[in-house]
């Protein structure tokens, strides 16, 4: 039975996770850029959650669309500020581009808000439920089901919409996307903007149950980087199975082998499957 | 012949230093300088030279560092007698990393090398060998002259100056080298470069060991004159960074780049940790950051193409 619970927890965690990586997904598909800052979004919006709550009073309902709103606008930002220049550039500057933004926004956080742990109380979302023997908290589940609903939304979006086939056309092919009358550029900022509003909705999800540090961004961008290559480039769906299954996998072995060692089995995972297929499990070329 | 003299004035300010200066202070920056040098150099041969952009030497570091510790806590041994172990360790690591990893292409190894560090520093954080989080400590007397443990940093300063010249000789030989060459047809493209028979795998390899080796020596000459590491000083991802931003900074790719890079950022970090105290490790990293950023986003090549754009437009406007 905690078994059991153990892999609920993980499923609940592992949607909030799809839902941040299928912003980079998207990101990266597009562009082929990596935003080595991705879990610093993340951590930047765990914060504008609870200070959210603790300086403005606002509740859930208004702070996660807040918390997208956020961050759609500063991925539109670091988009046209630095990343519409490095894209082109030779690869280091591009790692070096975002990595430096980085540590920026991590040692920022770091020196305003203190290394010190800060939560959101417990309470802010009901109890506990118990399904079936299963105990499980309502913040969490509410996290689960909505990251997972708007990470579904954000499929849709890509592959439904008018909006999605112009962001398809420009990552397919840039020159033929402005025959076609598409503004690669305008594209590419709303897709930064997608993609940092997503890790805007995921942090404040977060932090209804977790604490919030200035580096909890390290981990969290290790772990969208092992779903987006384990799901495969630009791929939504492959973002939500790979978000899932590294949740159920981190649940599991935290309880079996101890909770210090959870990451070591994802990166050990991952740096396996990089051994076997170097392009990522779902990826081609 | 202007650079050439320019590096000849360099090399004797460099090795100058600890005597111009009476400051205690200014002579273990300066030797740290050196540190930095050495570290990013070893560096500069992968992710410079052959465009492998690493962002886990840290691995090759701490394991430098915590060889020469181990060695004195379980073996009653000097320090720096640790430094061949850490070596060796080191280049079995990165064999092991390498293999895997050389076959991706771009930022996925990049990515593969942070999993692989972090990896490791996890597994050292929570071994009692290693002292687990707590770290270890060097000797707190010197025994003999073996412990290499001086309290001024002078001995340093000329150890690690030595280290220094004996890698960039290397490094200027390899340049001029048919794996120079080699190194930099990969560095252009892995795949242009396997289709004119570059055999890209194995000189990754080599670039890669060479580059562990040194990277590990640097560790253990940290831990010999610090004589205290933990997971987070000797294996965090924060020395990864500091490799590549000091050699990024100077010039990947270039002889003297990374040395260029360490004498800006390290005498800058030195300062703001003394301004600020423990505090400032927060504003050190803030400061890298933006310098980063910026230098990715106005000048790639760092200060090396910069002073090389300078150059030419002065020599073009001469006369």
């Amino acid at each position: 039975m905690i078994l059991l619970q153990v892999v609920v927890s993980g499923l609940l965690m592992g949607s909030v996770y799809a839902l941040f990586s299928s912003g980079l997904t998207l990101i990266w598909g597009m562009m082929n850029v990596v935003n080595f800052a991705h879990g610093d979004f993340v951590m930047l919006a765990m914060y504008a959650a609870f200070f959210a709550y603790t300086l403005l009073h606002l509740g859930p309902i208004v702070f996660i669309p807040g918390a997208a709103a956020l961050m759609f606008l500063l991925g539109v930002i670091v988009y046209l500020g630095l990343v519409r220049h490095i894209a082109k550039g030779p690869m280091l500057a591009q790692i070096l581009g975002t990595f430096g933004l980085a540590l920026v926004l991590r040692y920022s956080a770091f020196w305003a808000f203190t290394a010190n742990f800060v939560s959101l109380p417990d309470t802010l979302v009901g109890g506990t439920f118990d399904l079936g023997g299963i105990r499980i908290e309502a913040s969490r589940l509410l996290a689960g089901v909505l990251a997972l609903v708007i990470t579904l939304a954000m499929h849709l979006v890509l592959t439904r919409t008018a909006l999605g086939s112009r962001l398809l056309a420009v990552s397919e092919d840039r020159n033929a996307a402005m025959l076609m009358g598409i503004r690669p550029d305008r594209m590419q900022a709303i897709a930064w903007g997608i993609g940092a509003a997503s890790t805007g909705i995921a942090g404040a999800l977060i932090a209804l149950f977790f604490y919030i540090s200035p580096t909890v961004g390290e981990s969290l961008s290790l772990i969208a980087f092992v779903v987006v290559c384990l799901g495969g480039f630009g791929s939504v769906p492959g973002a939500l199975i790979a978000g899932i299954g590294i949740g159920v996998i981190e649940a599991l072995s935290a309880y079996l082998i101890g909770a210090v060692y959870q990451d070591v089995v994802v990166y050990a995972l991952f740096l396996g499957v990089l051994w076997v297929r170097p392009q990522g499990l779902l990826g081609t070329n | 012949m202007r650079d050439r003299s320019l590096v000849i004035i360099g090399f004797f300010f460099i090795a100058a230093w600890p005597l111009l200066v009476h400051d205690v202070f200014y002579q273990r920056v300066g030797a740290l300088v050196l540190l930095a040098a050495i570290s990013a150099s070893a560096w500069n041969l992968l992710g410079g030279y052959a465009g492998q952009v690493s962002v886990g030497h840290a691995v090759y570091f701490g394991a430098g560092a915590y060889a020469s510790l181990i060695v004195y806590t379980e073996l009653d041994w000097p320090p720096i007698a640790g430094a061949p172990i850490g070596v060796l360790v080191s280049m079995a690591i990165s064999a092991l990393i390498g293999t895997p990893t050389f076959r991706l292409r771009g930022h996925y190894f990049s990515m593969a090398t942070i999993a692989a560090a972090e990896l490791f520093r996890i597994l050292v954080a929570n071994w009692t060998l290693t002292g687990a989080a707590v770290g270890l400590m060097g000797p707190p007397v010197p025994r003999t002259i073996a412990d290499l443990s001086f309290i001024s940093p002078i001995p340093y300063h000329y150890l690690f100056l030595s280290v220094l010249i004996i890698l960039l000789a290397m490094t200027w030989l390899i340049q001029r080298s048919r794996m120079g060459y080699y190194l930099a047809a990969i560095r252009g493209g892995d795949r242009a470069a396997s289709s004119l028979g570059v055999p890209v795998l194995r000189y990754k390899l080599y670039a890669l060991l060479l580059s562990a080796a040194f990277t590990s020596i640097a560790g253990s000459l940290y831990a010999v004159m610090v004589g205290f590491i933990d997971p987070d000083s000797a294996l965090g991802i924060l020395i990864s960074v500091k490799l590549l931003i000091v050699a990024a900074l100077g010039g990947a790719g270039t002889l003297f780049g990374p040395l260029v890079g360490a004498v800006i950022l390290i005498p800058l970090e030195e300062t703001t940790n003394a301004l600020f105290g423990g505090g400032g490790t927060g504003i050190t990293f803030i400061v890298y950051g933006a310098i980063i950023l910026l230098v990715a986003r106005f000048q790639p090549g760092g200060v090396a193409a910069l002073w090389a754009s300078l150059t030419r437009r002065s020599a073009a406007r001469a006369p």
